[in-house]
């Protein structure tokens, strides 16, 4: 078997040249960029890069030492978790449906994949502007006819769900075109042969489509997490900057703002070393402990 | 979209211009307006450029202020930095931290042996941009001042005189009383919580928001808005936000379209005397424009309120002749005419007193009544040290702050005096950040 998979190439460079391309863009575009971002998180300077000094570890324990930012971990994880999981969710069951219907199929799936098209920052403004306060229809709608009181800047709990309602809705359509050709993969028998043994369709859906998925599941998993995790600023910006209090400052957020828009890069590289750390061993964690129990077909 | 035409028409405009000059030397002014401002921007750029055939100004739209600025900032360090940069007034400190990157405004003037009297600016405005000496650093542009707008009809409809806003925030909460009681949802509401309910109220009242002259001293400063005066000032709108005088509805520039919503409007908002075009163009009310509040019984009150708004930064490393040409359109730029055009389109108050008196005297305040108001109010007293402006480095993240402590006090987490407190500790903690990177 092993002798199979070995393949043998004429000249021994030439593997090497068929990687390069592939290996210089990661150079350049992931590796090189850590690498900078390592070494400013170590040092202190102002904008202009005229007084640079090297601090250490100073950058990280003044993180560390800010309640704030500490604060700022746990809304991270919740807003992950519940970007990750609406998103699957929701997805799974349109794909599912999509994939249990035989008819009208097309113009479902190709409104279901729209929204991906957006631009996270457009998607908020889309959001901000049904939700908002002062100008929203949905506000107007909560306050007239059900006498709900809508105001996500005064309200944390408001805010959190506005965001994640926001990010979440761009990751359905991601999520629904692996989960539909997921499904599409397995053997159409294996479905007709439960159907025949007087299966249902919730029932094939636990006990056969599902279990198959896994391995897409997962996938969709990670590529959430880290969304939810790098791709979200765009969202706060435009919608709620981190507020009301601090119920929305994701640390992604506070990069942008302290590093971008504040002009203390030497912290806003600590942070985004500490959201790094954070990302990697997330994915280490998903890939050892629960791709092991995953059954690839 | 808008953007694109713009830039098309103003690259025709140069095109033009530049037809008999073919060796004028081009100076790069990157800004950060949009709409009609652009548009006006563009205008007077064509006007410079077909005035004279030594320069050629070439006038760059580059994002927001935040990002003009770190564009302009990136673009130095890569040892390439436009002739010009539109700051935003928050970034003052670190354009002046920046010794060596910046020529200041008065060494440019001086060596192109321009004319140049800053006595000439309204003096709140200059003295923002001012170092200790009297020097000018940077050019002002567009500046603004907190004022209050106030919708006239909800005012007939509450029973209240039309023509008699509250001059202080006690007939303020008794206005926004009798508003309620009329039906409206919203009564009051304000912008930029942080520049108009701190900043500017703090010097309005003419108490420093920081120490050494509100950082205009030098480095070292810490910050006491957590004074009494600000501590009542805060729990008098914690009071309104509790039993629903003061609806809050967002950070920055947000709430503005809040006064002329179709749906719902606030009868009063506390706003940037900029937002007058905008709100002239969708309010479908009378409306009117009032000084800012302010507490009844505070010694020296009212004082002057502070400016916002951005100015116009040079930066250094450039050939000698750019500078001569950066100084004549300097020049330009502020003259009576350009600036009271600018002053008549946009809302922002005219920078020099000449232009002040330019606009009074074709009568466009009594065209359009309220408009003056900003500069008045600029001009009420000559600007103390509690008052001149701010000069703080991590501004930016200072505001950040107290918007969060505010919108604790708003929500009733936290108590004024608490919420003051921790913004004033978190707030100093950026001030020792700043002075660190910038020592």
């Amino acid at each position: 078997m092993s002798s199979q998979k070995r393949a043998q190439y004429p000249v021994s460079w030439l593997p090497y040249a068929l990687v390069a391309p592939q290996l210089a863009i990661t150079i350049i575009f992931f590796f090189w960029p850590a690498s900078q971002a390592m070494w400013q998180s170590l040092l202190v300077q102002d904008v202009f890069g005229a007084h640079v000094q090297f601090v250490g570890l100073l950058n990280f324990r003044e993180l560390f030492a800010d309640p704030y930012y500490l604060g700022s971990f746990w809304v991270t994880g919740e807003f992950a978790v519940l970007v990750t999981g609406s998103a699957l969710i929701v997805s799974l069951v349109l794909a599912a449906c999509c994939d249990y219907l035989i008819r009208g199929t097309r113009g479902y799936k190709m409104l279901l994949v729209w929204p991906y098209a957006v631009a996270p920052a457009l998607a908020a403004v889309l959001w901000a502007f049904i939700f908002s306060p002062g100008v929203g229809i949905l506000t107007y709608v909560l306050r007239h006819w059900f006498g709900y009181d809508w105001n996500y800047l005064l309200n944390g709990g408001q805010a959190l769900t506005l965001v994640v309602i926001a990010s979440a809705w761009k990751q359905i359509s991601y999520n629904f075109l692996f989960f539909l050709s997921g499904m599409q993969a397995i053997p159409k028998s294996l479905i007709e042969a439960a159907a025949i043994d007087g299966s249902g369709p919730l029932r094939r859906f636990a006990t056969i489509v599902f279990p198959l998925l896994a391995p897409t599941t997962f996938f969709l998993m990670v590529v959430n997490v880290v969304y939810s995790f790098f791709d979200s600023f765009g969202v706060i910006d435009t919608t709620t900057q981190g507020g009301p209090v601090r119920a929305t400052n994701l640390l992604v957020y506070k990069v942008f703002e302290d590093g971008f828009k504040g002009g203390d890069l030497g912290g806003s590289a600590a942070q985004s070393v500490v959201l790094m750390v954070i990302v990697i061993s997330l994915t280490v964690i998903q890939f050892r402990y629960i791709e092991r129990r995953i059954q690839y077909a | 979209m808008r953007m694109k035409t713009f830039a098309a028409a103003l690259a025709g405009a140069t095109l033009v211009a530049a037809a008999p000059s073919y060796a004028a030397t081009e100076i790069q002014w990157w800004h950060s307006n949009t709409g009609r401002n652009a548009e006006l921007i563009g205008k007077f750029v064509d006007e410079f450029n077909a005035s004279q055939s030594d320069y050629k100004v070439v006038a760059v739209y580059k994002g927001s202020y935040a990002e003009s600025m770190s564009a302009a900032i990136a673009a130095y360090r890569a040892k390439n930095p436009p002739d010009i940069v539109q700051v935003f007034e928050v970034g003052t400190a670190t354009m002046m931290a920046a010794k060596g990157a910046v020529v200041p405004v008065y060494k440019v003037m001086h060596d192109a042996g321009e004319k140049f009297d800053p006595k000439a600016y309204l003096p709140a405005v200059a003295s923002y941009y001012t170092d200790q000496r009297g020097r000018m650093i940077s050019l002002p542009f567009n500046s603004s001042t907190t004022v209050l707008f106030y919708n006239k009809d909800m005012f007939r409809k509450a029973g209240l005189d039309p023509n008699k806003p509250p001059k202080t925030w006690e007939e303020l909460g008794a206005d926004a009383a009798k508003i309620k009681a009329s039906g409206a949802s919203c009564a009051f509401t304000t912008s930029w919580q942080s520049w108009v309910q701190l900043e500017s109220t703090s010097a309005w009242h003419n108490v420093p928001f920081a120490t050494l002259d509100n950082g205009f001293g030098g480095m070292g400063a810490r910050l006491t808005f957590n004074n009494p005066v600000m501590v009542k000032h805060i729990a008098f709108l914690g009071q309104m936000a509790k039993d629903g005088r003061f609806t809050y509805v967002g950070r920055s520039s947000a709430p503005d379209s809040k006064f002329y919503a179709e749906k719902d409007p606030c009868a009063m908002i506390t706003e940037s005397s900029a937002s007058y075009g905008k709100t002239k163009k969708n309010a479908k009310f009378d409306f009117g424009i009032s000084e800012l509040p302010y507490h009844e019984g505070v010694k020296g009150a009212p004082q002057n309120t502070i400016i916002g708004g951005a100015s116009l930064w040079v930066f250094s490393g450039k050939p000698k002749s750019h500078y001569k040409g950066i100084a004549e359109f300097f020049t330009f730029i502020s003259s009576p005419k350009i600036q009271a055009e600018w002053h008549q389109v946009t809302g922002y108050v005219p920078i020099t007193v000449a232009a002040y008196e330019l606009t009074k005297k074709e009568g466009y305040y009594e065209k359009n009544p309220g408009t003056d108001i900003a500069v008045t109010q600029l001009l009420l007293k000559h600007p103390t040290k509690a008052s001149k402006g701010l000069r703080l480095g991590n501004m930016v993240q200072i505001r950040n702050i107290d918007n969060e402590e505010l919108e604790a006090v708003w929500t009733g987490k936290k108590t004024a005096k608490q919420a003051l407190d921790e913004a004033v500790k978190r707030g100093n903690e950026e001030l020792r950040k700043f002075e660190r990177a910038n020592r």
